[in-house]
């Protein structure tokens, strides 16, 4: 059987790992690499790092980046952070990233999905959305979560899926950050939906957590960042929890 | 070892190359028929579509070179698929190794079926060292149902084939280079067995 994953996702800002308390008030947390290569030894099913402060000027530090990465690690990982472009994701590809997550530059202009989809396939295609609820219900979310637009989350997940998406990185920027727990109702209607595999994020606090969104939720993977960089939850203990509550793990 | 990894447009050579590294191996990456022919293994990966990756090896010839490979040769994913007669998707006929035929998975489950998903085999040397129920790393929207040829299945809903093999091809569905130790010990298998060991 498919088992559920649990992914370390690194937030990276000139090569260094950081992660924010809701996309703010950004704190260090390690060498990608080195943290890249223990969450692997440690049992993560793969990664994601995100590069928060993608500029053109950086991209050869990314790029020389997710080149270390590609030779140490032995698990797929996903690159994302200011990809605008089908050139763009085939440099992150072409230096050994298994799969590019889009965000904003999609919201932006939508054919830029297919063609990434065309292009390189739908499985090195991770859409990231960045959802919030507002008054008139979950909305779409672009640039780190500074900006809000008028797209309906599951509307916008359904359309990326038609264009070619083939995974969805779910984020509810009102848990993130607050180890309060994942956005579970949201999750399950996009894993209920959608014909892809549906990574949730944001929230998770407590193993606990872990099982009700993979339950509840319905969610194919898990990803969190700070609850693993600072140790406060250690990824053995967090799949045997897991594999005692009979949801299926690699272990 | 002169391992060579086949270069064409479907190949993701890079993540083998630094999977053999790992393994103490430099292996090198070519499409001339020469540099195959004198390989002591040759290693197939393939991401992508299968007609355009079959485009491709009409187009250097290498459809005509591969079959006729002796020495140990191991497809990986949409390297299993392109030694089957033919494969569902775009309705592109193969390389006609093996004369299996390369299915969609049903509307039924996610499409592609994505992550670690347990590895059921009997003994074979591509596994030695290796737990039956181990998990490795698939990435895949097409399939090949179980032939005479598999010698390891997994389940997605129903049993289809993660490896197969027969005389000097052998083929996985997963990537060895993305899983793991599992993944590592099966690479290292392949360029272990003997050549003419092939049953």
């Amino acid at each position: 059987m498919l088992t559920k994953r649990i992914i370390p996702c690194l937030d990276i800002k000139d090569g260094q790992t950081v992660k924010g308390v809701n996309f703010i008030n950004l704190r260090q947390a390690g060498d990608p690499v080195e943290l890249g290569a223990r969450y692997a030894r440690e049992g993560a099913d793969e990664l994601v790092f995100l590069d928060i402060t993608a500029t053109v000027e950086k991209r050869q530090t990314l790029i020389a980046l997710v080149e270390r990465i590609a030779a140490t690690l032995d698990i797929p990982f996903t690159v994302g952070g200011g990809v605008r472009s089908v050139e763009d994701v085939g440099m992150l590809l072409a230096a050994g990233a298994d799969k590019v997550a889009v965000n904003s530059a999609a919201v932006h202009k939508p054919e830029l999905v297919d063609a990434i989809a065309r292009e390189y396939g739908s499985q090195c295609l991770v859409l990231a959305i960045d959802a919030r609820r507002t008054d008139t219900g979950w909305r779409v979310f672009i640039h780190g979560g500074r900006t809000a637009t008028e797209r309906d989350v599951l509307a916008w997940g359904r359309e990326v899926v038609a264009r070619g998406a083939g995974e969805i990185l779910l984020t509810s920027m009102d848990h993130d950050g607050t180890k309060q727990g994942f956005a579970i109702e949201l999750t399950r209607r996009f894993a209920e939906a959608l014909p892809v595999p549906v990574i949730a994020s944001g929230g998770a606090g407590t193993m606990q957590h872990f099982v009700d969104i993979f339950t509840e939720g319905k969610a194919d993977a898990a990803l969190a960042a700070s609850l693993f960089h600072f140790r406060e939850l250690e990824i053995p203990a967090l799949k045997d929890y897991l594999h005692e509550n009979n949801i299926e793990v690699r272990r | 070892m002169n391992v060579v990894i086949v270069r064409y447009n479907a190949g993701n050579t890079r993540s083998m190359l630094h999977a053999l590294r790992r393994l103490g191996v430099e292996a090198q990456v070519s499409d001339d028929a020469q540099v195959l022919r004198a390989a002591d293994r040759v290693i197939f990966p393939g991401v992508g579509e299968a007609s355009t990756a079959m485009q491709s090896l009409r187009r250097s010839g290498l459809d005509g070179v591969l079959p006729e490979l002796r020495q140990p040769f191991l497809g990986v994913c949409l390297g299993l698929q392109l030694l089957g007669a033919f494969s569902a998707e775009n309705s592109t006929r193969c390389l006609n190794v093996f004369d299996f035929k390369a299915e969609k998975f049903p509307a039924s489950v996610k499409v592609p079926h994505m992550g670690w998903n347990a590895l059921h085999f009997e003994p074979h040397p591509l596994f030695a060292g290796v737990a039956s129920g181990a998990y490795v790393y698939f990435v895949h929207s097409y399939y090949v149902p179980v032939v005479p040829e598999t010698v390891a299945t997994a389940d997605y809903p129903f049993p289809f084939s993660a490896a197969v093999a027969r005389d000097n091809f052998y083929a996985l569905q997963f990537h060895p280079e993305k899983s793991g130790e599992t993944g590592a010990r099966i690479l290292k298998n392949f360029l272990d067995i003997q050549p003419g060991a092939g049953i």
